[in-house]
């Protein structure tokens, strides 16, 4: 079975090109610079294909947008001046993290707003069932005597 | 009070029912333009008919156009361009075409085959002025007033229920502004 290692590579390179639009083909003076650039690229989202951002989609427009970046990161724009220029473009939409401001105040705020309920809800259900628990015992005397009954009894149906 | 709360799954429901029958009808691949009330981005670029002529944002001023973006390898482009043939011929609207991405052969045998509604075609092989407009998927149609600044953006193609419903009331509205 000498082959196998050979197949495997052989495998591994046919895989290998699937990742040919990223940034392996942008060239970066700096480790610390590719990363800012996976950053980025990670963090725009393609207005073609909605859910994905312009690192993952294969639609011209992100190649396009990933070519600004990259010519932006180069001539030593800021990120947010990178940013900024796609949002002037294509509109906030292509921002995968949205500015807090009037419009998206409640999307940002309702995570916030869910634990808050969560946390009502919970202690309204603890609350209530501690103060049940402490008034009254479970069952009544009454209740007690006959629940007795039943158990001791083997055969339910021939009570009646 | 009990009772009460044995209608708040209904209450629920009809609350969640309502937020999302609003967004029934909203097509999420159509987004706002950023450019909308900026002017048209500069730009030069060639003309498609006459190599070597170079036309910039100033083909925009005096009149309120069109400006149509199509490339020949654009299904959706193929389909809208009666329309645009009618809106160019009978409603005497001014289009200026934006070849996105394309090749002048394949344009040429677009335009031969299809005819030419186009006052002016700006070549736009790279995509650049496309690119700078925001454009991301073709046919795209803007709307732009006679001082050059664009008032709206529509993706897709562009029929008569589009004109009349959407296109035309910009287009007077930027008629009767300028």
């Amino acid at each position: 079975m000498r082959f196998i290692p050979v197949v495997l590579a052989a495998l591994l390179a046919l895989a290998l090109p699937a990742h040919a639009d990223s940034p392996e083909f942008y060239d970066f003076d700096t480790r610390a610079e590719e990363q800012r650039f996976r950053n980025l690229i990670a963090e725009l989202r393609c207005p073609k294909c909605q859910n994905q951002n312009i690192a993952d989609s294969n639609a011209p427009i992100s190649k396009d947008m990933r070519d600004q970046v990259y010519l932006m990161m180069q001539a030593g724009a800021t990120n947010d001046e990178i940013v900024g220029s796609l949002v002037d473009r294509f509109g906030e939409f292509v921002k995968y993290k949205p500015p807090v401001d009037r419009r998206t105040i409640i999307l940002w705020a309702f995570p916030a707003i869910a634990v808050f309920g969560g946390l009502l809800i919970v202690a309204g259900v603890v609350l209530r069932s501690r103060r049940r628990g402490s008034d009254e015992p479970a069952l009544s005397p009454e209740e007690k005597a006959r629940v007795e009954q039943m158990l001791s009894d083997k055969d339910p149906s021939s009570r009646s | 009070m009990k009772r009460l709360m044995l209608f708040l799954p209904l209450v629920l429901a009809l609350a969640v029912g309502v937020f999302l029958a609003a967004g029934i009808g909203n097509d999420p691949t159509e987004l706002e333009s950023a450019r909308v009330g900026k002017p048209v981005p500069e730009f030069s670029l060639e003309s498609l008919h006459q190599p070597g002529e170079m036309l910039d944002q100033s083909v925009f001023q005096g009149e309120v156009s069109l400006l149509n973006v199509w490339g020949e390898w654009c299904p959706a482009c193929w389909d809208e361009h009666e329309y645009l043939m009618w809106l160019a011929n009978d409603k005497g609207v001014r289009i200026i075409g934006l070849n996105y991405k394309d090749q002048r052969e394949n344009a040429f045998r677009f335009l031969g085959r299809l005819g030419d509604p186009y006052q002016t075609i700006i070549f736009d092989p790279r995509g650049s002025l496309g690119f700078d407009l925001g454009v991301y998927g073709a046919p795209e149609t803007f709307v732009i007033d006679a001082q050059g600044v664009v008032r709206y953006r529509h993706v897709g193609v562009v029929n008569e229920r589009v004109w009349e419903e959407i296109l035309l009331p910009v287009v007077n509205q930027a008629r009767g502004n300028s």
